[in-house]
């Protein structure tokens, strides 16, 4: 059997997100009870969470989690870490011992800043040199796996039913303000904690339900631009694509929406000029980004969430608000099951993205 | 004694029961093939002028005739085959070169033959394109590697680059006024405004008539520089520097003085009766910089607004060329592969130099992607495409769109029987004779070439939706929805494709 990565696998999934625009912190026990309603929609074969907000107090450093399978790629991997960053914190994210959950990797999580010099003679921004050291340590170092690099933010993931994954990261005793998580049904049995979503690069983080059909006219492309994909997943290249389109090419997540969920042409042909020329420009330029084939995405950012479905809406997706709280979901009964007042609720129409956002002079 | 006689290759076998001796195929055909004989008033034949391009089997009103292959032999011989014998006995009675038309008939491998399209099931679902938006529509040209804005923030949305859009990424390639009809062109200048796509003048220059097309016509430039003047380069969508064709990669063309005659001599900007000859190479082109300056100097000329093309006939190093033909100004590469069609050839360059199209395709895709540069150009394919699965399989292995020549010239009227070069056409499409010129009617092969556009469309349309994929742009390069059948380990990893199975 060939692992995640040597051959690709499609997957259904469930996916859930919770957002307070208030920057309320609340813990995992709400994420995991909607994942959880949603239990038929995977197979327990890959589960996950990402949480923003939950470290304060080392909100300033990058929190890379990893996933080691031997000591050897541990010590390598470490040697790479501390030759690169200033490293505060090193240590093992807490886990909780359950029979739902076996075959784990080593999991630790570090806390850094890249070194002033090293950035400065790379000519590199912060981010990007970041970005570049994940994407060394994931490709280059056997039996290691960055799979969180965001600061103030973390992404907890395994195989397994997503409800037992929550438990066994005790996600009950994180705060934040944003949680998304991700329950997964891939149609083969990879066994590789790395496999599970959400996938994550930087403060970026994508939960989704889906198999693109654009996947690999998607990747081709965008391995010219410095991305390799090596997880050969849906969730990576959407990753790799917007983390492109949004802080290299600095378009807006709405306009990032235009490209990846294009509206279709017999819709822009019909709207005014203006509107119709920047999207002719826009699906034009980045013909090769479009994605096609059912999806619907959270994307995870530092102080927002974006949802967006494919231009059809060949995946349900439904979102809902009360008060400061949005909520989305794969089911209804998953927003339910965490909020039975809710004020409104409604179906995102396909490519349009819902993005909110904490309120103005909130601080997480 | 030696005796050059060969016996014909084709047999015209009449049903005298059914023929009622109307004459028709007498003046259908240009080859003087049949005639009357009075004495016994029965039809006869002259197998030996036979190029069985079956107009007379196709117009005779009581399906008399049909032409079968001669079964006259020489001894069987798999090294010495009959045509091996008889080329020979040519070439030894004659001292030329051989001459063919159209494209390399040889039994090489088809690679689109080897390759299977996929389709989705259960885990994602496929599109009906009768009841979902199916998109087809594409642009061809170099794409800006970063977006700017205004100052109020704003997107720059006026592209920098001249592109080329089409409702659907077929294209008909260069074929000059001269070698086909002025039918023949008008056919093709309608019908490729008609589908929003683009015709191609060739090397002839372009009729006065059809400046009306030009939206819709790339002219092109070419070793012999015939017809090129300003308005000309004015006049087209886009701007194609042939420097080579896959029929016959390396060498130059010709086109003798008998029929430089009237509007192809004024078109030609050459006097009547002289031979028009296209050196083999561009004598302002011995290496890749100086391509940048003729790609630059019609830049100038046409104040950047047009694209510019680069056509090269798939040769051996194609990935390396393409790579610097894409760092040389370029806007679109068109790569012609060995079975592409041609009015004439040297028999031994069209079956023997070149690649196939759908190896180089993928090499050089494969190439610009490694080296970050395949979104400086689009990719243009032809030589040849057969049919709307041969398109679907060369936009996944990474074109930008196709150009079709022998499938334009079979859907106008074209049998096939590669003769072009004897100007004898009698479907009037590879003949400059007025009374053969005027049996295609340019209204129906307008007609004609529409429907087989559209019909591709439709299947392309379906096969799409199959995949659901609902844009092509999300098609193009998309190799994972191809796999090989048949193939060895080397052809699959050219291809950049798995193995049925896999």
């Amino acid at each position: 059997m060939q692992n995640e990565g040597e051959f690709r696998i499609p997957s259904g999934c469930a996916i859930s997100g919770v957002f307070s625009r208030s920057g309320k912190k609340f813990n995992g026990e709400s994420i995991i009870k909607s994942i959880s309603t949603m239990h038929d929609r995977s197979n327990g074969l890959g589960g996950g969470f990402a949480a923003y907000g939950i470290y304060p107090r080392n909100k300033d450093l990058y929190a890379f989690h990893v996933f080691y399978d031997s000591v050897r790629a541990k010590e390598e991997c470490e040697e790479v870490i501390k030759a690169n960053f200033d490293v505060n914190i090193a240590e093992k994210i807490p886990t909780r011992r359950i029979p739902e959950i076996t075959d784990e990797p080593m999991i630790w999580r570090y806390f850094g800043l890249p070194f002033e010099k090293l950035l400065k003679d790379a000519r590199l921004d912060e981010k990007e040199f970041v970005a570049r050291f994940v994407t060394k340590v994931n490709t280059e170092i056997k039996g290691a796996y960055v799979f969180s690099s965001g600061k103030n933010m973390g992404v907890f993931k395994a195989v397994g039913f997503p409800e037992d994954v929550g438990r066994y990261y005790c996600l009950e005793n994180y705060e934040g303000y944003c949680w998304t998580a991700h329950g997964r049904y891939p149609t083969n049995t990879p066994g590789w904690w790395g496999g599970a979503h959400p996938f994550s690069l930087l403060d970026y983080s994508i939960v989704h339900n889906g198999e693109i059909s654009s996947y690999d006219a998607n990747r081709r492309f965008i391995e010219m631009f410095g991305y390799k994909c090596v997880l050969l997943t849906d969730t990576e290249v959407i990753t790799y694509i917007i983390d492109f389109l949004n802080r290299k090419q600095r378009l807006s997540l709405e306009e990032v929406a235009q490209v990846i969920a294009a509206p279709f042409w017999s819709e822009i042909d019909r709207m005014p000029p203006e509107q119709q020329k920047k999207l002719t420009y826009l699906r034009n330029v980045f013909s090769s980004l479009l994605v096609t084939g059912p999806f619907s995405i959270l994307l995870g950012f530092t102080g927002g969430l974006m949802a967006l479905n494919d231009r059809l809406k060949l995946r349900s997706m439904v979102a809902g608000e009360k008060g400061d709280m949005f909520y989305v979901a794969s089911e209804e009964c998953a927003i339910r099951a965490v909020e039975p007042n809710i004020e409104r609720f409604w179906a995102p129409q396909g490519g349009e993205p819902i993005v909110v956002t904490l309120n103005e002079g909130v601080n997480v | 004694m030696v005796i050059d006689y060969l016996s014909p290759d084709y047999e015209v076998v009449r049903n005298q029961q059914r023929c009622i001796a109307c004459r028709v195929c007498e003046r259908q055909c240009a080859n003087e093939v049949h005639s009357y004989d009075p004495d016994l008033k029965v039809m006869k034949s002259d197998d030996s002028k036979c190029v069985n391009c079956h107009r007379c089997v196709a117009l005779c009103p009581t399906h008399a005739l049909k032409i079968v292959k001669n079964n006259d032999t020489f001894k069987i011989n798999a090294n010495w085959t009959n045509e091996a014998i008889s080329e020979i006995f040519r070439q030894a009675g004659t001292g030329g070169v051989l001459l063919s038309s159209m494209g390399n008939p040889q039994p090489y491998p088809i690679y689109w033959d080897k390759i299977l399209i996929n389709a989705s099931q259960v885990t994602n679902p496929s599109i009906d394109p009768l009841r979902e938006p199916m998109e087809t529509r594409t642009f061809l040209g170099k794409r800006p590697d970063k977006l700017e804005r205004n100052a109020d923030g704003s997107l720059k949305t006026d592209n920098p680059y001249p592109n080329l859009e089409l409702s659907v990424p077929i294209m008909f390639s260069a074929m000059s006024y001269g070698s086909i009809s002025y039918n023949a062109h008008e056919s093709l200048a309608r019908a490729a405004q008609e589908l929003g796509i683009y015709y191609n003048t060739g090397e002839g220059g372009l009729h006065e008539d059809f400046y009306k097309y030009g939206s819709h016509t790339i002219v092109q430039v070419a070793s012999g520089r015939f017809g090129v003047h300003k308005d000309y380069l004015e006049a087209g969508a886009a701007i194609e520097i042939k420097i080579g064709q896959g029929a016959k990669p390396g060498i130059g063309g010709h086109l003798p003085g008998e029929k430089i005659v009237g509007d192809i001599s004024r078109t030609r900007m050459i006097p009547e009766g002289s031979d028009a000859i296209s050196p083999a190479p561009h004598h302002d082109i011995y290496s890749i910089e100086d391509l940048r300056q003729l790609v630059y100097s019609l830049k100038e000329a046409t104040a950047y607004k047009k694209p510019i093309i680069v056509k090269i006939a798939a040769v051996h190093n194609v990935a390396a060329i393409a790579s610097g033909i894409a760092r040389s100004g370029a806007d679109i590469i068109a790569i012609d592969g060995y079975r592409g069609g041609t009015g004439a050839a040297p028999t031994r360059i069209r079956d023997n130099v070149g690649i196939p199209i759908e190896l180089a395709l993928a090499a050089v895709d494969e190439r610009l992607r490694q080296e970050h540069i395949r979104n400086n150009v689009s990719i243009v394919v032809g030589g040849t495409i057969r049919n709307s699965a041969d398109i679907v399989k060369a936009i996944a292995l990474g074109a930008d769109a196709v150009y079709i020549g022998t499938s334009a010239l079979l859907a106008l009227g074209c049998h096939l029987c590669r003769t072009c070069q004897s100007g004898k056409c009698n479907w009037g499409i590879a003949t400059q004779r007025p009374d053969l010129v005027k049996r295609l009617n340019p209204e129906i092969g307008n007609r004609r070439l529409v429907n087989l556009v559209s019909a591709w469309k439709h299947e392309i349309m379906e096969m799409m939706g199959g995949m659901g994929i609902n844009s092509i742009e999300a098609l193009r390069g998309n190799r994972l929805m191809l796999r090989g059948i048949g193939l060895t380990e080397k052809e699959l990893q050219i291809l950049g494709i798995k193995h049925a199975g896999e």
